[in-house]
């Protein structure tokens, strides 16, 4: 038996006793888990707004740790360490072979993908511990792991290299990363990112590095706007400042170039539809709250890139598709090919471009995995990342 | 010849009986895509397809043609795959004759007795059931080169009718109560199956897995 962190219903979450995983399938293999975050991916579940989560199921997507068991198929050797990406991918069906790994064909079995294949018309593909939506694989929040296609999606990285410096390549780095790819930013840009959370604040580190000449970052809670002025970009703290004004007049009057929502389906705000929206998903009618990305459409000049990493799950009500279409605007979106992405990040990090342990805030045990979720909930500010570390006791300082 | 709309497709072909079924059948896949003014295949239609009720699909495989269609023609490789079927035993012969064991509820199975009723070496392979058989049932899959590198289109189309009374109902059972779905699920896992090697399954033990399982409750 081991520990794993489980969902039991919406702000019930605990960690319980469940059985050892195994190698099932030949291109598996078994990681002890090292470190394992918590994302604001998981509070979606936690809030309970995304369909298909059943109770006992264990969650986590972002984790690494040391390969334990092989299967007769795997690439991979025992002592190794690994990051995973939270993205299964099969490496060899049409979507893989073009890099479009989110996309896979092959990773949510075959009588898990109706569901989602009625909600968006295509399938989508597996991830791990985030519903059975997208497959029932379970998550890394717990001391073992079983990872499938252990040939193609794990990374190897060198010891020199700390767990802190390297776990959030399972997700957060790429997402970050390729938010801002997906903003398409040219040399002189000016580029807004609302959401200062850690895909927020990746994003507004990428699009530094990949030459922005001015990145506005928006959110409401000061330490975290904070980080993102640590990084180099302006800051709009949206509760005090008409956000759509102050960017016209931060771009020159001509609106920002790219926008990108790192808030996603649980935007907060006060605006009219966003409460609405937010009474709606509470009573169950499932319409995403997405009150920042309205209002990116609406800042972006005409003839500008929207992108969106942050995530939705259904309809959403209102939405200015005017906007969208009399600006003649850009839209990239989707959940990150982070298989793509690990090998160009690793060796950003590895020559020191890229830093990401400034993020992390909290480093709990395993057994304290609840406490993470509720703190990084309703802590927001201070709670910036929590890392948790099975196989230690005590929380250790950030 | 009323439609059996338990399992939900119509059963003309199995009350003309399996002789007169088998030349039926041929005139309805040659008019696959006949009418209706496009070019979708007849079981994309919004209306019904004359007396035939269709389960058809395909997927792309990114494998060539050959290699997709040699692994099929190979009977005792579908349960692999065809979740519903135990095993398939070939009797050879110039029809290739063959006997599939398929799960039935309560741990029964029911026979599956097919021959290969026409075939085009790496472009299509069609089956129909013989006398004899407890279900009555013609399939056809054909592979056809996808442009570029991506492959092969494969499509399957099956077409059955069980006997009615116990035995009926309980095949339906077996079929999962609809052919549509477990047809697109089983060609989902040959997609697996061929470009990796292995089905997909969230199990996170060999016990918890769908086919583990089957075999607990039968
Ligand atoms: N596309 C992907 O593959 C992918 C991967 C990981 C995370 N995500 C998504 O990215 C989003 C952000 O993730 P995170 O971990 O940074 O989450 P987070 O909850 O820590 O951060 C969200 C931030 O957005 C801010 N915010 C809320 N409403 C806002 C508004 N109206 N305007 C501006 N800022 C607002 C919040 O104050 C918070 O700081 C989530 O939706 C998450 O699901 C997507
Ligand atoms: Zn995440
Ligand atoms: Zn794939």
């Amino acid at each position: 038996m081991m520990r794993a962190l489980t969902w039991q219903g919406t702000h019930d979450v605990r960690v319980d006793s469940v059985p050892d995983p195994e190698i099932v399938n030949p291109r598996d293999a078994i990681l002890k888990v090292t470190s394992t975050a918590i994302c604001g991916s998981d509070l979606h579940l936690y809030d309970g707004v995304i369909p298909g989560v059943i109770p006992g199921d264990i969650l986590g997507h972002e984790f690494m740790g040391e390969v334990v068991e092989t299967g007769k198929d795997s690439t991979l050797k025992k002592g190794q360490r690994v990051v995973v990406p939270f993205t299964i991918s099969c490496g060899g069906c049409f979507h893989c072979k073009i890099q479009q790994y989110s996309a896979c064909e092959n990773s949510n079995p075959a009588e898990k993908q109706d569901m989602s294949a009625t909600l968006y018309g295509h399938p989508m593909s597996a991830l791990f511990g985030y519903s059975h939506l997208t497959g029932g694989y379970s998550g890394g929040q717990a001391e073992y792991a079983r990872v499938p296609f252990s040939d193609v999606g794990p990374i190897v990285v060198p010891d020199h290299l700390d767990d802190d410096q390297v776990l959030f390549l399972s997700d957060i780095l790429p997402t970050g990363w390729m938010g801002a790819e997906n903003a398409e930013i040219q040399p002189d840009d000016t580029v807004a990112v609302w959401g200062c959370g850690p895909v927020g604040l990746f994003a507004v580190q990428s699009a530094l590095i990949m030459g922005a000449s001015k990145v506005i970052a928006i959110d409401h809670y000061p330490h975290r706007l904070e980080l993102a002025k640590q990084l180099g970009a302006e800051v709009i703290n949206f509760k005090t400042t008409d956000v759509r004004e102050a960017l016209m007049e931060m771009s020159g009057g001509i609106g920002v170039d790219a926008v990108i929502d790192a808030v996603g389906m649980e935007s907060h705000g006060f605006a009219v539809d966003n409460m609405l929206d937010m009474v709606k998903q509470k009573v169950g009618m499932g319409a995403d709250r997405a009150s920042a990305l309205k209002q990116a459409i609406l800042a972006v000049r005409a003839g500008g890139r929207v992108s969106i990493p942050g995530v939705y799950g259904g309809m959403t009500d209102k939405f200015p598709l005017g906007a969208l279409m009399e600006k003649g605007l850009k839209v990239n979106s989707g959940q990150t090919h982070v298989q793509k992405y690990t090998k160009p990040l690793l060796d950003k990090i590895e020559d020191g471009t890229i830093d990401t342990t400034f993020l992390i805030s909290h480093r709990l045990p395993l057994e304290e995995a609840a406490r993470g979720y509720k703190n990084f909930r309703e802590q927001q500010d201070s709670w910036t990342k929590v890392v948790l570390k099975p196989g230690t006791q005590k929380e250790q300082a950030a | 010849m009323k439609p059996n709309r338990q399992i939900g497709i119509a059963g003309t072909v199995a009350a003309a009986g399996v002789a007169l079924g088998a030349a039926a059948f041929g005139a309805f896949l040659s008019r696959r895509h006949d009418g209706g003014g496009d070019d979708a295949p007849q079981f994309a239609r919004r209306s019904n397809h004359g007396d035939h009720a269709l389960v058809g699909r395909t997927v792309t495989i990114r494998k060539p043609a050959a290699e997709l269609y040699a692994f099929w023609r190979d009977f005792s490789n579908l349960p692999q795959f065809m979740e519903n079927v135990e095993s398939i035993a070939e009797q050879g012969g110039a029809r290739s004759r063959a006997t599939w064991t398929i799960k039935a509820p309560g741990g029964t199975t029911v026979e599956l007795r097919t021959e290969i009723v026409g075939e085009t070496e790496n472009e299509r392979i069609a089956w129909a059931s013989v006398e004899g058989s407890d279900i009555e049932t013609r399939g056809e899959v054909t592979f056809t080169p996808a442009p570029g590198d991506r492959g092969t289109r494969v499509s399957l189309h099956i077409e059955y009718d069980a006997p009615g009374g116990a035995v009926g109902r309980a095949i339906a059972k077996a079929f999962q109560r609809e052919p549509e779905v477990q047809a697109r699920h089983d060609l989902k896992r040959f997609k697996m199956l061929m470009e990796t090697g292995e089905i997909a399954t969230s199990a996170r033990r060999k016990s918890e897995t769908r086919a583990a399982k089957q075999q607990e409750n039968a």
